[in-house]
């Protein structure tokens, strides 16, 4: 063996052995995050978190009730919009793929998906904040539903173009128009992984802050009127974590714990069913 | 539909039933890129204003000044493409080993956890990392910072008081947060190159990482596209930057010193801009934000797309969420 051979294969050992370790390196910061927030999390939760509005500075208890029904409001009002709308637009992709509307609509999504959600949080401040004249639940929505958007396309195309031919070309064979097809025979097909992608959507827009910061602002009542400021898990959490006061902060670790916990159970429940479905269209 | 519970009418209505679906599907498609659209002319219109009175010296003044009315963005500028840049020198060796690894090295078994737990990283909320950020990372970095030897400490690089918060601790946390976004398109990319480039190195002798080279050489578009997709990322990261950058208007080169980045900046004064003028500077930073991210977003893509069009149609871009 040269010494030219040697020094190659160490090379290769070497860089080889450096992206094993880059995994590592990745998952130390998420196995650290992930055990912090339930550490602090588990420590700070009890019952009245779940059940009390904040109390006043300088009172201790109180809890964030107001504010995860708040995010579950404003989660709801973004889906109202963005499911509808993300689902029929991938179902447009996936029929009519070589369209030319069809390219500038999937690169319209990625480019909306791209977008950083602060600048999100501005257009729904011009757009629904402005000639509203005040904060409200239905801007937050509005912001959360325009990121939701570009997530339930793309999903809800890859989801399609999942479901078998033979299906369509049955539906067709029997003398089922294409749109008939589309939406009795296979968009009913691909449902449940659509259902699944569209809950990922949820959980991940549910963790947004920025775009609620000047949208939906924050409040520290029970307040469910859709017109109003409402409260959310994230803003109250940011609220508290930059507050000075040590009860607050310890409020901050509870949400922030409730949020991983409800993103970790979506995101574990999706990729079962994502699961289960590749091994079904594969056999 | 004319036909109850049929499959159709007659073949005239068919026609035109198909026309409708069509009709009605692109429509509602079309909402996609008019969201693009709306929001380009609405950030305009936002912020002439601020384009009348300052031109182009609104991105080469340093002075932000709300109570004067003087606004500059320099500064913000200046420290979102400083912790973007840092970000992705510590980000993407890391991601691309991820990707090298999952795509070519991991024992099959382990291939699909792995790849569930790098993407994990990309779930936890930006509001997350930055309640982290404040209370685990900081305190870390501000003892790194008071043990930095003397003679470092007066070099650029590293001078000014060692408070924790500051460029070092966001570009660490951007780091993290970047990662998993590179990793998984880069992954992609290195699906799509055809296992003959791997298989004609192997036969020519190569060692393992010789016949990688030789993929990512192949690749390397897309390799650039993933990164640029970081990039983006990076640039428009909102909550966790806010939380750890300390917030001041300085331009500096100190890894140590406190600065700020456009979008924190629209995060903090947004709902204080009690002036039109002010609102509209405001706004014009996050019209820029805009332009910037959208075109990095469409090269990184387009550059994503050309390798992936040999293998397969298109590359299955993460539908993770924009982080903010």
């Amino acid at each position: 063996m040269t010494r030219t051979d040697w020094r190659r294969r160490a090379m290769s050992r070497l860089l080889v052995s450096f992206c094993a370790a880059s995994v590592l390196l990745a998952l130390l910061p998420l196995a650290w995050v992930l055990f912090f927030v339930g550490k602090q999390g588990l420590a700070a939760l009890n019952a009245s978190f779940f059940t009390q509005v904040p109390k006043p500075v300088g009172e201790a208890g109180g809890g964030m009730a107001n504010a995860m029904v708040g995010t579950l409001i404003l989660i709801g009002l973004g889906a109202a919009a963005a499911v509808p709308v993300g689902i029929v637009s991938g179902l447009y992709l996936a029929e009519f793929k070589a369209t030319r509307l069809a390219s500038a609509v999937r690169f319209a999504a990625d480019v909306l998906n791209g977008v950083p959600s602060i600048v999100i949080g501005i257009f729904a401040y011009s757009v629904a904040v402005l000639p509203l004249g005040r904060f409200s639940a239905i801007a937050g929505g509005f912001a959360l539903g325009i990121m939701m958007i570009p997530i339930i396309v793309r999903t809800t195309e890859e989801l399609l173009r999942l479901v078998p031919a033979t299906l369509r070309d049955g539906a067709l064979a029997l003398g089922a128009t294409r749109g008939r097809a589309a939406l009795t025979v296979i968009l009913p097909a691909a449902l449940p992984g659509i259902m699944t992608g569209v809950l990922v959507a949820l959980a991940r827009v549910a963790g947004e802050t920025a775009p609620l910061l000047f949208t939906s602002f924050n409040n520290r009542f029970w307040s469910t009127r859709l017109d109003r400021p409402i409260a959310s898990l994230t803003v109250q959490i940011y609220t508290y974590a930059i507050s000075p006061y040590d009860d607050w902060h310890r409020q901050a670790w509870a949400g922030a714990s409730v949020l991983i916990a409800a993103v970790l159970l979506f995101s574990i429940l999706a990729r079962l069913v994502t699961r289960r479905l590749e091994r079904m269209h594969r056999s | 539909m004319r036909a109850a519970g049929g499959w159709g009418g007659a073949s005239g209505s068919r026609a035109s039933e198909g026309r409708g679906f069509r009709l009605g599907t692109g429509l509602v498609a079309l909402l996609v890129p008019a969201a693009v659209a709306g929001i380009a002319v609405v950030l305009t219109s936002g912020s002439i204003l601020s384009i009348k009175e300052f031109g182009l010296s609104f991105w080469g003044t340093r002075t932000w000044d709300p109570v004067a009315g003087q606004f500059g963005a320099l500064p913000f500028i200046w420290g979102t493409l400083y912790s973007s840049v840092l970000a992705l020198l510590l980000s993407t060796p890391i991601a691309l080993g991820i990707a090298i690894f999952l795509s070519d090295l991991s024992p099959y078994a382990l291939r699909q956890p792995l790849v569930f737990l790098t993407e994990l990283l990309a779930a936890i909320p930006s509001i997350v990392y930055g309640l982290w950020g404040i209370f685990v990372l900081v305190p870390i970095v501000r003892s790194l910072e008071m043990r930095t030897p003397a003679w470092l400490r007066h070099t650029p690089l590293f001078e000014g008081p060692p408070v924790g918060v500051g460029m070092l601790a966001a570009s660490l946390i951007l780091a993290v947060m970047v990662i998993p976004f590179t990793a998984s398109v880069a992954r992609e990319v290195l699906k799509a190159v055809p296992a003959t480039q791997r298989e004609a190195a192997y036969a020519l002798g190569a060692t393992r990482w010789e016949a990688i080279r030789a993929t990512l050489f192949y690749g390397r578009t897309g390799i650039i596209g993933a990164i640029m997709l970081g990039l983006g990322r990076a640039l428009g990261e909102t909550m966790a930057v806010t939380m750890v950058i300390g917030n001041s208007p300085a331009i500096s080169l100190s890894l140590f010193a406190p600065q700020y980045t456009m979008a924190a900046v629209i995060a903090n004064e947004f709902t204080e801009a009690a002036d039109a003028l002010y609102l509209h500077a405001l706004m014009e930073i996050g019209l820029v934000l805009f332009i910037i991210t959208v075109a990095i977003n469409a090269l990184s893509r387009l550059l994503i797309w050309r390798v992936a069009a040999e293998r397969q149609p298109r590359v299955v871009l993460p539908a993770a969420a924009p982080i903010g």
